[in-house]
């Protein structure tokens, strides 16, 4: 009755569902669709969150019930597991290249490259998503989101987001 | 008594000190907002508390978990009185001014920071796990932290002046960090947390590095060293921390978000 093939459906479904804050993204693209189970006649589907205080994680759940809830889908359950912790290191190409055309500057760095970097102050230098250039300095590590961090483009003299490395 | 009855007792009430830790911090930052010198710093600030508070969630929600006996992040953040809160001294010292602030972060921070790491090394899964999430959010209040230090260290005569009282305001409450008791001496044996004389060495270094480019020094504390949070032994400042964030559910037990 229920096998593989429907697992992919469900996997298929849920990569519309978008992060609330950054809307152009995808729970897939952000790597935070970690597994879609059958177990015992109902669906699991493993998220996992990705800033400690995150508030769109909630939302995220939501969006996930509704989605297949419009999809004719009622036995399933949303699990959040911790383990293994999530990373920006996720977040697939597609993702970083929709970030960028979105203004947002995705993570610079590994999260291993970042974390040694941030405590001896010598981060690099993020490159602008609007003109490329690499003459940006940061003005703020904290943002409007828990996720994100202010910069400025000595180049097209633009501010800019980025997605802090995580 | 049942070693693992044992283990899962003393791993109960060190989540409690972690989480507590956050919590309240986590809630004395989130005082600042609105009110903080300048607008970056404004979100800054909040954004900081939001890393405690969601830290202190994963936390708790953990700690009821084990205890098992239906507790969950709100039960145990709401509906607690301070005698059974176990967060660090510091974290429920009061704001101050911006440089006390700054000061209470720093020392909490740099301690956090290989805590956390090592922690994320541990032998329990669950908690390794939300330690190695941790670590990443203490890095960024670390880097925070101690450049407002240098900044205020380096700074006017009044600006050094000020941060330094703050440090020798504040050091009497850092003993309580380190002073591990039999919690802790179990779950190092059972490499599920560090030893503290390890941290304590790396907090050592940290903090002597960021005084010597801040200009600023760690006196001789003369007078003594509070401690017995592990114990639920609080400085009067407790009490009126949990009376403004516990009013609500106290006051309308069946309140939910809508
Ligand atoms: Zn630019």
């Amino acid at each position: 009755m229920t096998d593989t093939s429907d697992i992919s459906h469900i996997r298929n479904l849920l990569t519309q569902v978008q992060d609330p804050e950054v809307p152009v993204l995808t729970i897939a693209d952000l790597g935070i669709l970690r597994d879609v189970a059958l177990i015992d006649g109902t669906y699991e589907i493993k998220i996992t969150p990705t800033f400690t205080g995150c508030p769109a994680m909630k939302a995220i759940e939501e969006n996930i019930a509704e989605v297949l809830v419009e999809n004719g889908i009622q036995n399933f359950k949303v699990r959040m597991v911790m383990s293994p912790a999530w990373t920006t290191d996720w977040i697939s190409e597609l993702g970083r290249e929709k970030l960028r055309k979105y203004g947002i500057a995705p993570p610079s760095q590994s999260t291993e490259e970042h974390l040694k970097a941030i405590l001896t102050g010598k981060n690099k230098a993020v490159a602008c998503p609007f003109c490329g250039a690499v003459n940006t300095r940061l003005t703020s590590a904290f943002g409007s989101t828990a996720c994100k961090a202010l910069h400025y483009c000595d180049n097209c003299h633009q501010p800019f987001e980025e997605f802090k490395c995580h | 008594m049942n070693t693992n009855l044992e283990k899962n007792n003393a791993l109960f009430e060190y989540l409690l000190r972690l989480g507590d830790t956050s919590l309240i911090l986590g809630h004395r930052i989130a005082e600042w907002c609105g009110h903080a010198p300048i607008l970056e710093e404004d979100i800054a600030l909040t954004n900081i508390s939001l890393d405690h508070i969601g830290q202190a969630r994963l936390l708790l929600d953990y700690a009821g978990k084990i205890e098992g006996k239906g507790r969950n992040e709100d039960t145990l953040a709401y509906h607690r009185d301070a005698r059974q809160f176990r967060n660090l001294l510091m974290a429920e010292q009061p704001n101050g001014d911006f440089g006390d602030t700054m000061v209470r972060q720093f020392l909490v921070s740099v301690y956090n920071f290989p805590l956390y790491s090592a922690l994320s090394k541990s032998a329990d899964a669950e908690l390794a796990a939300i330690a190695a999430k941790s670590v990443k959010e203490v890095a960024y209040h670390v880097r925070h932290s101690s450049d407002w230090l240098i900044r205020l260290g380096d700074g006017t005569t009044e600006s050094h002046e000020k941060v330094q009282q703050s440090i020798n305001d504040l050091l009497i409450y850092v003993d309580d960090f380190f002073n591990g008791d039999e919690v802790d001496a179990l779950l190092v044996g059972q490499n599920i947390a560090p030893d503290l004389n390890a941290i304590r060495a790396l907090w050592n270094e940290t903090v002597q590095l960021t005084m010597v480019k801040a200009g600023l020094v760690i006196p001789q504390v003369n007078s003594a060293m509070r401690t017995g949070s592990r114990k639920g032994n609080h400085t009067e400042y407790l009490g009126y921390i949990l009376a403004e964030m516990q009013f609500l559910p106290r006051a309308y037990p069946d309140a939910e978000w809508l």
